[in-house]
């Protein structure tokens, strides 16, 4: 099976063509503001580097930092109501109580809390109120708004009261966005709730987004199935992302972890992703990015996704560099896409991590006779400064003293020559393109979630049937059965509910089945 | 000390929160959803002054409340807000007596919180002290009672505007048993108030000083991590703990009986430790670390789980297949190690007769073949 992996980073989109475990091309082209045309263009070129036409790419798998992006910067955020169900419980702590005042502001705060909710037994909390929740349709239909948030407490036990609100909402505003919080979170009201409101405030930007996507493929001639990187590193496909973006969170590190391990072939080491505005450190165990076991904060919100454990901080071949009174500056601010128009080298007026190293002769970039007259110390003090920054994200991702080796990855990998605290470099081919490589290689899940009766059935089995089950979705969905792994169990008790109901959810993953 | 305390500052949270989860021993509830809602109340203005023990007079009211339920269920059913205040004034009605400040029962977990909560709202002082110096998953299991407070009356109130009053309990463990009772009734997520007691006696059974401990373990844990220090081995150094395991989550058996998350978890060795199995015994908190089938720490004694790197506290409920811990054990305040305690807070009290209580601090064989692993 022919497959393209692309990576849509806010600097470059980057393109790979896979023939099974080969790369055959890989190519990095700016992303651009409209995302269609950088993708159109980094698709064409992969393609022509590959030698291969439009028609024989089986797959597509897109990894896009867009909508990690737009919460991160606040930018093409909709207006979003966060209607919470469970009065009179959780009045003591409104929905975005522990959001950033910038990011609640740009969605408009508009937080409702309504009657509804479960217990933890199923019992009802407070009966759905249809007439106040017709209110608070209006209230939002007057406010112009558009994406809608619903949170019950007790959902992902019982999903009654969110599925009736979500359908009242669905009616009462013709054309809203309304996601359930049941979809998206496990229990834990306030992480759970906040993943469902970004998922609302991400849905206008995720319609364009996704039928960017299509229609690049499309302008190119690409016929083949077409999916999307969830922040676990497995697929899921278009229509479905346009409904769930939230889930593309975190995909970009996991990808470019996935694919530094898959370049270099080792398992064990601290893996450095240099884009053109951020750096992402992360640690690569068994070939798996290092899992987050704290609550993971995405843009300053709490969220309960897994994801990995990955220290991102503003350092990329776009950094600006500032020489000011306090010593050497590099980042955060960056020239980002517009590297190749305004840094130095490029023929811009601005002074950036990628102008130093070319002044410094350690790459060959645009012009360098425009940094000829660099002054030499400003180079050597940048130089290191850059050098502190890179020791600093390493210690802080190293488990051990152990010497793991440092992979570098990322177009901004030219900023690495040396070193990092001491520790072997490994810079493995097309290591400027790993993440669209993490992409191409990313797997495909099953996942099962139910309620079982242990009266008959042991707590094993009932795991082993939820496995069985959750195995027959994957390769439904296209993975090969042979290379099924479990990856996450969870079983919840749901006490005082007649026959020892427990709630068993299994994920598994395997590798897309090659034809 | 200053006899005058001090006044809890929104900075205070994050640190009393972190430390009182570590003073969970892996119960006690999360604080996180706490410390959220006192942030809410000291952004509106709330004030909550700090008392230290030793500023408390011997006929001053001192009342204690605290959340009553599951810990699963109080990271999703987040309280209406004014549960405790109303169990409260449930007790001070039926005594007929206002109380003059608060203190908590159990300073592990959410409860470190839920008294400074209920003190914002009431305008009290909250004492620095508790009567467990961590968690324990019942009420009859703090020094108040273990030390002969009468256990009528109590309140308990829900979300909805409940409140059960109980007139006469014949001692504590009916109290426990019908507040454990309604408690679920009401949605496993309740407040809770025992009956006020007399300044001098929280002075004498009070375990002093622990919410300024709390205060204290969080700030280390912060530190460490912005100075990037290992935090386990600062935490060793701070409290004094010993560390008895480092390992990975093998399996995690869990399942609610009567409002309580029983069950156990399963550690296989990493590091100092590979080639050593762990089990940990949860009835709420850690209740027994075995080590290759040695009990090494067992309660009242702390037992706590870390994130190894970290050194984030990790919950029973956060336990998850896969997390690799580091296991540290800390001696319990001496008022929790008497005869009288250990009746209520020993092994045998947890369902292990067979263990005797073998305390941190004063090795015997048992505990040294442990510590050689």
């Amino acid at each position: 099976m022919m497959r393209i992996g692309i990576d849509v980073g806010g600097t470059n989109t980057d393109a790979v063509v896979m023939d099974g475990t080969k790369v055959l091309a890989g190519v990095k082209e700016a992303t651009t503001p409209d995302v269609m045309s950088g993708v159109v263009s980094a698709l064409k070129s992969v393609l022509a580097a590959s030698g291969l036409k439009p028609e024989a790419i089986d797959v597509v798998m897109i990894g896009t930092t867009h909508f990690t992006n737009a919460v991160v910067q606040r930018r093409d955020l909709a207006q979003t109501a966060a209607v919470r169900l469970g009065l009179p419980a959780t009045a003591s702590l409104p929905p975005m109580v522990d959001w950033p005042e910038d990011l609640r502001s740009a969605i408009g705060n508009h937080a409702y809390l309504a009657h509804g909710g479960h217990e933890f037994d199923g019992r009802v909390i407070s009966p759905l109120d249809e007439a106040e929740l017709i209110g608070i349709a209006a209230d939002i239909k007057a406010k112009g708004i558009r994406s809608v948030a619903v949170t019950s407490v007790f959902s992902p036990v019982n999903t009654e009261f969110e599925a009736q609100a979500g359908a009242i909402f669905e009616k009462a505003l013709p054309g809203a966005h309304v996601t359930l919080s049941s979809d998206i979170g496990r229990i834990g009201l306030l992480e759970r709730e906040n993943a469902a409101v970004m998922n609302a405030c991400l849905r206008d930007l995720s319609k364009l987004v996704i039928d960017a996507f299509r229609d690049a493929l499309d302008a190119c001639g690409v016929k083949a199935r077409f999916f999307l990187t969830q922040n676990d590193g497995t697929l899921m496909d278009a229509a479905y992302a346009e409904r769930f973006p939230v889930l593309t969170f975190a995909s970009g590190p996991t990808n470019s972890i996935r694919g530094a391990a898959f370049l270099s072939g080792v398992a064990e080491a601290i893996v450095v992703d240099i884009g053109g505005t951020t750096s992402d450190v992360g640690a690569l165990h068994k070939g798996f990015p290092r899992q987050a076991t704290v609550a993971v904060e995405v843009g300053g919100v709490r969220t309960n996704f897994r994801m990995p454990d990955v220290f991102s901080f503003g350092l990329g071949g776009g950094s600006l560099v500032v020489d000011g009174p306090g010593g050497i500056k590099v980042g955060p601010t960056s020239v980002g896409y517009k590297l190749t128009k305004e840094a130095l080298v490029f023929g811009g007026e601005t002074l950036t991590t990628t102008d130093i190293v070319v002044a410094a002769g350690r790459a060959y970039l645009g012009d360098h006779k425009r940094v000829a007259n660099l002054d030499k110390s400003l180079i050597v003090r940048t130089e290191a400064k850059i050098a502190d920054m890179l020791e600093t994200a390493v210690e802080r991702s190293r488990l051990s003293p152990e010497p793991l080796p440092v992979i570098v990855v990322g177009g901004g990998s030219i900023l690495v020559h040396d070193r990092i605290a001491g520790l072997e470099i490994v810079k493995p081919h097309h290591f400027a393109v790993a993440n669209a490589v993490g992409a191409a290689i990313a797997q495909v899940s099953g996942e099962v979630d139910r309620v079982y009766s242990l009266t008959s059935l042991s707590r094993a089995d009932a795991i082993g049937d939820a496995q069985q089950k959750a195995t027959a979705v994957a390769v439904a969905a296209g993975a090969r059965a042979e290379t099924i792994e479990v990856v996450d169990v969870e079983d919840v008790p749901l006490a005082y509910l007649p026959g020892n109901a427990t709630r068993v959810r299994v994920k598994v993953v395997g590798d897309l089945h090659v034809a | 000390m200053s006899p005058r305390g001090y006044v809890l500052e929104e900075s205070d949270l994050l640190p009393l929160s972190l430390g009182a989860a570590l003073l969970g021993t892996g119960g006690g509830g999360n604080p996180y959803v706490g410390m959220l809602r006192a942030r809410e109340l000291l952004r509106k203005g709330a004030s909550v002054e700090i008392l230290p023990l030793e500023a408390v007079h011997d006929d001053d009211v001192i009342g204690s409340v605290g959340g009553i339920g599951a810990p699963v269920v109080s990271v999703e059913k987040i309280k209406q807000g004014q549960e405790c205040l109303r169990a409260l004034r449930g007790v001070e009605e039926a005594m007929n007596v206002r109380v003059s400040a608060l203190i908590s029962a159990e300073v592990g977990g959410s409860n470190s919180i839920e008294p400074i909560l209920t003190a914002a709202y009431a305008g009290l002082p909250v004492v620095d002290g508790d009567g467990m110096g961590r968690a324990f998953p019942e009420i009859q299991m703090s020094t108040f009672f273990i030390y002969g407070l009468d256990p009528s009356p109590g309140a308990i109130a829900d979300d909805k505007g409940n409140v059960v009053v109980f007139k006469k309990v014949v001692d504590m463990f009916w109290l426990e048993r019908f507040a454990r009772h309604i408690a679920v009734d009401m949605g496993a997520a309740a407040g809770f108030a025992t009956a006020p007691m007399k300044g001098a006696y929280v002075k004498r059974v009070a375990v002093p000083g622990t919410l300024t401990q709390a205060l204290e373990i969080g700030g280390t844990i912060l530190d460490a991590r912005a100075r990037r220090h290992n935090v386990v081995e600062r935490l060793l150094a701070k409290t004094g703990a010993t560390l008895f395991f480092t390992g990975k989550v093998a399996d995690v058996r869990r399942e609610l009986r009567g409002g309580f998350a029983m069950g156990e978890a399963m550690l296989t060795g990493v590091g100092d430790h590979a080639g050593s199995q762990a089990r940990v015994a949860i009835q709420n908190e850690n209740l027994v670390l075995w080590v290759d089938g040695t009990p090494a720490v067992m309660v009242p004694d702390l037992i706590m789980n870390l994130e190894l790197e970290t050194g984030e506290p990790i919950t029973t409920e956060m336990l998850r297949y896969g997390q690799q811990l580091a296991v540290i054990g800390i001696p319990a305040h001496d008022l929790i190690k008497t005869p009288e305690a250990l009746k209520i807070v020993g092994p045998a009290a947890f369902g292990y007769p067979e263990l005797t209580f073998a305390p941190l601090g004063a090795p015997s064989d048992v505990r040294a073949s442990a510590e050689g692993c």
